[in-house]
Formats: structure tokens, sequence, C-alpha cells
């Protein structure tokens, strides 16, 4: 693994690479995931104590970030996408990488521990273990579903995000939790599928490689239907309202007809035009992703003006 | 008098130093913030110190009084 082979060093690691060590672009997303899961809930949260926990929330999805770097050095070197990344880059030594990332990962849950409460703390050191340990060291290497056990990992901060507020969860947690975690197959195997040299190069057992092409776009249209009823149960629920319900079933049928596309697809018209379906399927996996939770926002937002919800 | 020259070794690091600086004093002012909080609007603070406090015991649930 990454500890034994060794990296070129180019100079000294400036603060940048420590801060590209915690996956910004990850953490940004975290950062939206948790915040509307704290302000849903129908327990209000001292501004100062929202800001801490939401800030010990990303800091530990950021540690996860740098223990998946430390132990992922290998085949981040070996793919394009991930090879200018601060370990493989030499900028960051691995030993390095691992002790802040273990530093951070304690500081993030006592911290959250202590601003939250205990139960929220512990949903966010289950999910850097998840994160760590289930997906980087054991099911990323070993398994083609690696990408559909390890969403998981990638769908608990909305329920952290409830958890500071009310210290538990419910239906509503569960049901954000099972959006991003049904969102995450048809996100990452469409990036699969035109990324593919990379993961081949690197030997990850994704679903294209494993069990071809065409059945990752089988198993992309799958998922995305099983997406639509969870979205829309959640939008039917204390969190939703008629808002959210128009948006979840027009962001669902858009999502719906890309999947069926890429479904009816021959690898040769996808090859041709450069995967043009598949590329903007998953800019649109994004945008699904964060329009569904802005929309959980605004109608928490017009509840507060007696607009929103189902009264 | 001269002061001597920064070693170059102090310019490469001096990125990482003034951002790791930042870093706890923004730390420091967080907890700071936290604790005036938590202090002001009263959490449980109170704890047995040693001298008989009645009004922190629970308070009495039922029960005959003579």
């Amino acid at each position: 693994m990454s500890d034994v082979q060794a990296y070129p060093q180019s100079g000294e690691a400036q603060f940048g690479d420590y801060v590209a060590l915690l996956k910004p672009r990850v953490m940004s997303l975290v950062v939206f995931t948790a915040l509307v899961g704290l302000l849903v809930a129908p327990v209000g949260v001292h501004p100062v104590v929202g800001f801490a926990a939401i800030l010990f929330i990303a800091l530990g999805a950021g540690a996860s970030g740098a223990l998946n770097m430390w132990w992922d050095a290998d085949i981040d070197a070996v793919m394009n996408r991930t090879k200018s990344r601060p370990v493989p880059a030499g900028k960051v030594q691995s030993g390095e990488a691992l002790g802040f990332g273990l530093a951070l990962s304690g500081i993030a849950v006592v911290m959250l521990a202590l601003s939250a409460n205990l139960f929220a703390a512990g949903l966010l050191a289950f999910t850097i273990f998840f994160y760590a340990v289930v997906y980087s060291m054991w099911l990323k290497r070993s398994t083609p579903q690696n990408i559909v056990i390890g969403g998981a990992a990638g769908a608990f901060p909305p329920m952290i995000g409830w958890a500071v507020a009310t210290g538990g969860v419910s239906v509503e947690s569960a049901l954000m939790f099972g959006l991003i975690f049904m969102w995450t197959p048809p996100h990452f195997w469409a990036l699969a599928l035109f990324m593919k040299e990379d993961y081949h190069k690197a030997g990850v057992p994704m679903l294209t490689v494993t069990h071809g092409r065409a059945e990752t776009r089988r198993q992309i249209l799958i998922y995305t239907v099983l997406l639509a009823p969870v979205s829309i149960w959640a939008a039917l629920t204390t969190i939703g309202g008629p808002f959210t319900l128009a948006v979840a079933v027009v962001l669902n049928a858009v999502f719906l007809k890309g999947a069926y596309d890429i479904w009816k697809r021959p690898e040769p018209v996808a090859e041709a035009d450069k995967y043009a379906v598949e590329k903007s399927f998953f800019k649109f996996s994004l945008l699904y992703l964060f329009v569904h939770f802005a929309a959980f926002l605004v109608e928490a937002l017009l509840k507060a003006y007696g607009l929103g919800g189902w009264a | 008098m001269s002061f001597r020259p920064d070693h170059e070794l102090h310019k490469r690091r001096f990125s990482r130093n003034v951002g790791l600086g930042v870093t706890l004093v923004a730390f420091v002012a967080l907890v700071f913030a936290l604790t005036v909080v938590k202090v002001t609007r009263g959490d449980p603070m109170q704890g047995f110190d040693h001298t008989v406090r009645p009004e922190m015991a629970p308070a009495a649930t039922g029960g005959t009084q003579p």
C-alpha cells in the first residue's frame, strides 16, 4: 500500500497542500447537505453552535478525505484525475497525510460532541470510519459494488446535521440519507463511463471494468428509477411541501430521461460523440442534488412565513 | 545594528506558518464564542461541590407531607 511506496519530493509542503488533502470540493457538498439537514430540522439551533457544528462536520469529512488520500496514494498516482493530489505529487509525505487525517478526525469528533451532542459526534465518527476503513481500505479494491456501499459515507452529513439539532434520527433524516445514497451510483458510474482509462489503469474494480459498459448503463437506469420514489417520499414528509414536490418531480423526470438515454446508447455512438450524453448526465447529477436540497431549504423558509409545508 | 537576513527555509515555510497561525487564532475565537453562548444560555453547569444545596435536589414527585 501507500506506506511502502516512495513518491518524489518536490519541495516543502505549503499550507494549500494540506487544504487539498481535505478534498475541498467534496467538503463543499458535505457543508451544504449538513447545513440543510440542520436547518430543516424541527428544533432550532443557536447560530454559533450551528456554525461550529457544520465546521466540525466538514473537518471530519476532510479528515476522512486525507485518510483516503494516504491509503489510495498508489492508485491516485496512476489515474490522470488524481495524480496531482498532494501525496502522489510528492508534496506531502504519506505518513504526514495519515497523521494529519487521524489528528483532524479526533479533533472534529471531540469538538462536535462538545459543541452539539454525543449522538451527532458518534455519527460523525462512524462516517469517518465508514469512508476510510469500510470504503477506502476494504470495498474500493475488492468489489464493483464499492460505489454503492461507499456512497453511504457521503450520505451521512445531512443526517448528522439533523442530529445536531434534534439529538436523534427520524424518517426525514433517513430519507435525506437515502436520497444521496441512491444518487451516488448513477453519478459515479456516469463519470466512470467517460473516464474509462483511469479506473482501468488503476485496476479499481469499477462496474465498467468488471461487468462491462452495457451493464453499467443498465445499472445507472436501475438506480435512477429507485432514486425517484425516495425523492418523492422525502418531498411528502414534514421537510417537504408542494414546492419541494414540484421540484422533485421535475428533477426526477429529467434525471430519468438522461438515464434512459444512457441505457439506450450503444457504445460506438457514445464514443463517436465523445460521451456527450454521459457528460451532461454527470453534470446534471450535481445540479440534481444541489437543487433538491436547496428545495428543502426554500420549503423551510416558506414555512417560516406560513407558506410552505403540508399544512 | 543589523539583523541577519532570513534563512531561505523561513521564506519557504512562511505561508505554512501564517496559515497555521490564522487557523489556531480562528479556533480559539470559535471555542470562546461557543463558551459564551453555552454559558449565557444557561446550559446545566452546576455540580456537587461538597456543600448541600437544596435547590439542586430533584423536585419531589408526589408522596405524603406532614
